[in-house]
């Protein structure tokens, strides 16, 4: 099965078109779309089983030789993106059907989410440049139709900024391909790979390098241009926001991660260095917006920002502890984010508000809920045990291995803030007096809380079983740190 | 405030056709010289979109009972299965396969199985403008 890479693609696509043909049988559905996931899940451990037994898995479309197709890739990190993706976007549909509400369902809310989830398993897997772009642009038209569905005043306006910045940002994304096409010749990543070490012309290359840092910046939100973040990721409802929280964002740290491993490694001193710089600033800015305001989903979007600066540090180091230590906090980020998310959609439902101020006494009323969250705002901090501490472990021994120390002091003391911002949610909105609440229908409460718990369940395994996962990390920081095992497979002789 | 339309009603019957006809000429000589799916399908649409403006949207709607976001769907499915049957045959994804057959009345054609997901990308053009101006035509 030489296609095996691409079921996690076609799958969801093929059910997304589907769907398209009778948007007003909810109950199927509902079905369809969980089936659709399952089965690209499925498809996905088959591939984990198969990339960890023979290696990076390539196939290049359309039977032509490699630099000359588009080749779709398949290495351990890719995979275990893919995964964690699925995982987490089978989660956010079982949350979805109890609160996203008929109207939006009966409007094509699962075909959207499942043509989402084709781009982000495209992104993850592609091995050519101008695919790449394709498939962020099939990720941000379907994120497009979800940020703007149910035609809320507030998710107008929003929708508007984050269309425009978007599609600069994709205007960019051509014009740095064009460039890096007329240097180099060649869009396949592999063969990239093999041609820019034999350019001699450092300069303009320094110069693509920042240009893809500003395009997959706008996408993954990081120091100066992560203002378009907040605002939009306010808008849409909570499931919706759940999926934008753990996946978008991850598909710019992804691509950053993946060319400045790959092929923009000809002047690390400058443009890791870069890399570094605007990590930690992410990182501060992030923190800075989490302490300011008093909203739950604020607190938890400036997160997305904080994690992201985390990860780009990591990676920025070009050591082995600093890459996996980015590996392993890039899934514990999406799982957690998600989580995280889905609880503080909880919150807006019981209160009728995400104003913490309105907030309180939940402790007595809810007492399950409010110590999933402590586990789960534990875990985000990264308390031992949890999901979140092996990641930033590694991330800050690799800034001390490397030139950087001062930035893995920045993450540890920024750790605390992290901890300080959402137990700040914990105390407000589970101590004190009870405040005033909605009555909650208690079946449609568990169909809320239960794929909650399970997703909080899978982030404690994966910070208690960190030791089982850490050969799949292993293998994955392996094929970043050597682009050769990459374009091997892909060109094959 | 169209009092008499006949001018542009009687012309448009005949200019349709001849449109709808250079549209198929287009999208079939598509894999040779300039042309394919989707300025088939561009095609198409401005033959629908005359018939819109010469007449008006339920006349034409009852003449062509299509929904278009089916249509979308359908073309779809196309596509993905042409590239698709490629993993039948356990070749990589999107391989295409050709022939010659001998046609009554054509003679000895090559038919490729790209005319098949070319005809998908035309049914989704068709479809995506065809949505996009009947719902902006009928908004309120």
């Amino acid at each position: 099965m030489s296609n095996l890479l691409l079921f996690p693609i076609i799958i969801p696509l093929l059910f997304a078109t589907v769907l398209m043909l009778f948007p007003k049988k909810v109950y199927l559905q509902r079905l369809l779309s969980v089936i659709a996931v399952v089965l690209t899940f499925i498809s996905g451990l088959f591939l984990l089983a198969k990339v960890s037994a023979d290696g990076v898995q390539a196939v290049t479309l359309g039977s032509w030789p490699a630099p000359f197709g588009i080749s779709m890739v398949s290495d351990m990190f890719s995979v275990l993106l893919v995964l964690s993706s699925t995982l987490v976007t089978l989660f956010i549909l079982f949350y979805s059907i109890p609160t996203i509400g008929i109207r939006r369902e009966r409007s094509f809310y699962y075909p959207a989410v499942l043509f989402l989830m084709v781009g982000v398993n495209g992104a993850f897997t592609t091995g050519d440049i101008f695919n790449l772009f394709v498939f962020v642009e099939v990720l941000l038209m379907a994120s497009y139709a979800l940020i703007v569905h149910g035609g809320e005043k507030s998710q107008m306006r929003e929708s508007i900024k984050y269309v425009l910045v978007n599609i600069i940002s994709s205007a960019l994304f051509v014009v740095a391909v064009a460039y890096l096409y007329s240097v180099t010749g060649t869009l396949n990543m592999a063969d990239l790979a093999v041609k820019i070490p034999e350019i001699e012309a450092v300069g303009i290359l320094t110069v693509i390098a920042i240009l893809f840092l500003v395009v997959f910046g706008f996408k993954a939100a990081i120091f100066p241009l992560y203002f378009w973040l907040p605002g939009s990721y306010f808008a849409p409802p909570g499931a919706v926001l759940a999926l934008f929280g753990a996946l978008l964002t991850k598909v710019g740290i992804y691509a950053i991660m993946r060319t400045y491993t790959l092929f923009f490694t000809m002047n690390i001193g400058f443009t890791h260095e870069v890399l570094a710089i605007i990590a930690i600033l992410t990182v501060l800015a992030g923190c800075v917006g989490a302490l300011a305001y008093f909203d739950v989903k604020k607190i938890i979007i400036y997160n997305i920002i904080i994690a992201v600066g985390v990860v780009l540090f990591g990676i920025s180091q070009m050591n082995v502890a600093g890459t996996e230590g980015a590996i392993f906090y890039l899934i514990h980020d999406m799982l957690i984010k998600a989580a995280l998310f889905l609880l503080v959609g909880i919150l807006t439902i019981i209160y009728g508000t995400s104003d913490l101020r309105k907030m309180g006494g939940l402790m007595k009323s809810y007492p399950v809920l409010g110590w999933v969250f402590l586990v789960t705002a534990f875990g985000l901090a990264g308390i031992p045990p949890l999901s979140g501490f092996p990641g930033k472990l590694l991330i800050v021994q690799g800034g001390f291995e490397g030139t950087h120390f001062w930035g893995s002091i920045i993450i540890l003391a920024t750790s605390l803030l992290v901890l300080l911002s959402v137990m700040r949610i914990f105390i407000y909105a589970f101590w004190g007096e009870p405040k005033k609440i909605l009555p909650v229908d208690k079946a449609r409460y568990y169909a809320m809380f239960v794929p909650t718990v399970i997703l909080v369940a899978l982030t404690i395994v994966l910070g208690v079983g960190a030791e089982l996962f850490m050969p799949f990390i292993e293998d994955a920081g392996e094929v970043l740190l050597n682009p050769s095992l990459y374009y091997d497979a892909v060109l094959k002789e | 405030m169209r009092t008499n339309d006949v001018m542009l009603q009687t012309a448009t019957k005949v200019v349709t056709f001849i449109i709808l006809m250079f549209a198929v000429h287009i999208f079939f000589a598509g894999h040779y010289t300039p042309g394919g799916g989707f300025i088939g399908g561009l095609l198409t649409t401005t033959a629908i979109v005359l018939l819109m403006l010469a007449f008006d949207i339920p006349t034409v709607k009852k003449v062509l009972p299509i929904n278009y976001v089916v249509l979308t769907a359908v073309g779809l499915l196309f596509a993905i299965a042409t590239a698709s049957a490629s993993i039948i045959f356990d070749v990589p994804f999107f391989t295409h396969a050709y022939d010659y057959y001998d046609l009554p009345l054509f003679g000895e054609t090559s038919l490729h199985s790209a005319l098949l997901f070319d005809i998908g990308v035309y049914l989704v053009v068709v479809g995506v403008t065809m949505t996009i101006i009947q719902t902006i035509g009928e908004d309120e």
